[in-house]
């Protein structure tokens, strides 16, 4: 059986192979790659937009249906139940598990319980493959990703998006610069791991002095409750803030990209940009989704 | 093995069937026998020799487990803290088999992963799992590293 959980259980070829799965889906050059006959079970113990609705869309697209539980407080979790007995009864259910959880290694341990595959749609600070998998789509639908030079920005110490991407790019030839607040910046042991892992990892304090060095610029949204107060929280905030005007001088095929949702840290004016592929990025959920679902149950 | 001689100061009675755990990292005999689950409330006659004095280590301790014949599995999950341990399983006050203790690939169940966010600290019914990496203990669950101090974090 074949669960997604973690970017640490992939190795480059089967990333390529599900980007290149994805392509097909989204060309439509894959129009026998049905689910017309299959359930999947929509878990999302936590809120989401992007992602549930990505992954019901993709079902959808893919001629399947899903079903869903939307919140904790609409399930047995209120009544005690413990996860593991949720997946053993909902792998009775379905033909595929789609799981979000505020645990980190939720989807771990459903996928030892489930009798269906298990799809992680993102287990607390931990792990969320599915975005880096479209964060990787979307880089490599302008320029292939070996050689680039891609900037983090953010709430790296937190960030679980940042850290799966981070990872994942280690498998590539790509220079990664790492751009946070002091306090947020890149947990010392993944920074640690990236270098093993043979990448060069550059730390820098301003976005100011790296941007026009980057092809890819990957913002995360800077969380005002790890701040002691509101004012640091706009303080830091507004120095890491992307605009028209910090974008002069880059590079021209700079792509700027970002989960969503953002919370000021990107100027509506940017979106304007020949830089702003966010939305795009989020579109591209749907492909990549639907490439996901199909690979563990067809 | 315990100094036998009781002008040293110290004397173990020598046990006639069980386990003897030797060259335990001094002062780590009571997380040894957290390690093992024996506890005050378990049946098990033990005896605890810490600090006694070692050629080979300086300073060791000792343990005596009577009547109970640890297996391999047990043994090696206290590898972790004391790997320099050698265990003598007693028949008859005869030792009749001598082993060290190998740090497992994967330890399950011995150590509490210290992230409060991972799953294993819920009630979920699994036990904790590490991988044993050079750099540390690597939680299977949620990718949290134990660098050090890993005795503060046994279950």
């Amino acid at each position: 059986m074949y669960h997604i959980i973690s970017i640490r259980d992939l190795e480059r070829k089967d990333l390529d192979y599900l980007l290149d799965r994805a392509r097909e889906f989204e060309t439509g050059n894959c129009r026998s790659c049905r689910l017309e006959d299959k359930l999947a079970a929509l878990l999302f113990f936590e809120p989401s937009t992007r992602t549930r609705m990505s992954f019901a869309t993709a079902m959808a697209r893919l001629g399947g249906r899903s079903i869903s539980v939307d919140s904790v407080e609409a399930s047995s979790i209120v009544k005690g139940e413990t996860l593991a007995d949720t997946i053993r009864v909902v792998s009775g259910y379905a033909d595929a598990i789609v799981l979000r959880h505020p645990k980190e290694g939720a989807a771990r341990l459903a996928s030892e319980f489930a009798t269906v595959p298990v799809i992680n749609a993102g287990d607390g600070a931990g792990q969320h493959p599915s975005q880096t998998l479209l964060d990787l789509y979307t880089i490599r639908q302008s320029t292939p990703i070996d050689g680039l030079d891609v900037g983090l920005l953010g709430d790296l110490r937190y960030g679980r998006t940042a850290h799966s991407l981070a990872l994942a790019l280690s498998l590539y030839d790509v220079t990664l610069h790492t751009i946070a607040p002091g306090g947020l910046e890149m947990p010392a042991n993944l920074t640690l791991e990236l270098r093993e892992r043979g990448m060069e990892v550059i730390e820098h304090e301003n976005v100011e002095e790296v941007v026009q060095e980057l092809d890819v610029l990957y913002v995360t949204r800077i969380q005002r409750e790890r701040f002691p107060d509101s004012a640091s929280y706009y303080n830091v905030a507004s120095s890491y803030r992307i605009t028209p005007d910090l974008l002069s001088g880059v590079r021209d095929n700079l792509m700027i990209l970002h989960p969503l949702p953002r919370a000021g840290e990107i100027d509506p004016a940017v979106d304007r940009t020949p830089y702003a592929r966010y939305f795009e990025q989020a579109k591209n959920g749907v492909p990549v989704r639907m490439a996901l679902l199909h690979e563990v149950m067809q | 093995m315990t100094k036998k001689d009781p002008s040293g100061g110290l004397v173990i009675s020598p046990i006639k069937n069980g386990t003897v755990i030797d060259h335990i990292t001094a002062g780590e005999a009571l997380n040894v026998l957290r390690i093992l689950g024996i506890t005050g409330s378990t049946r098990e006659c033990l005896s605890i020799a810490t600090n006694v004095r070692s050629k080979r280590m300086g300073r060791k301790d000792v343990v005596k487990i009577e009547n109970r014949e640890l297996r391999t599995e047990e043994v090696d999950r206290i590898a972790l803290i004391a790997p320099q341990a050698k265990i003598n399983i007693i028949r008859d006050f005869q030792v009749v088999e001598k082993k060290g203790v190998e740090i497992p690939e994967i330890i399950r169940g011995v150590v509490r992963c210290p992230n409060p966010g991972c799953i294993t600290n819920t009630n979920e019914p699994v036990a904790s799992a590490f991988e044993v990496l050079p750099k540390g203990l690597h939680c299977l669950y949620c990718d949290w590293l134990i660098k050090d101090d890993i005795a503060d974090h046994i279950i």
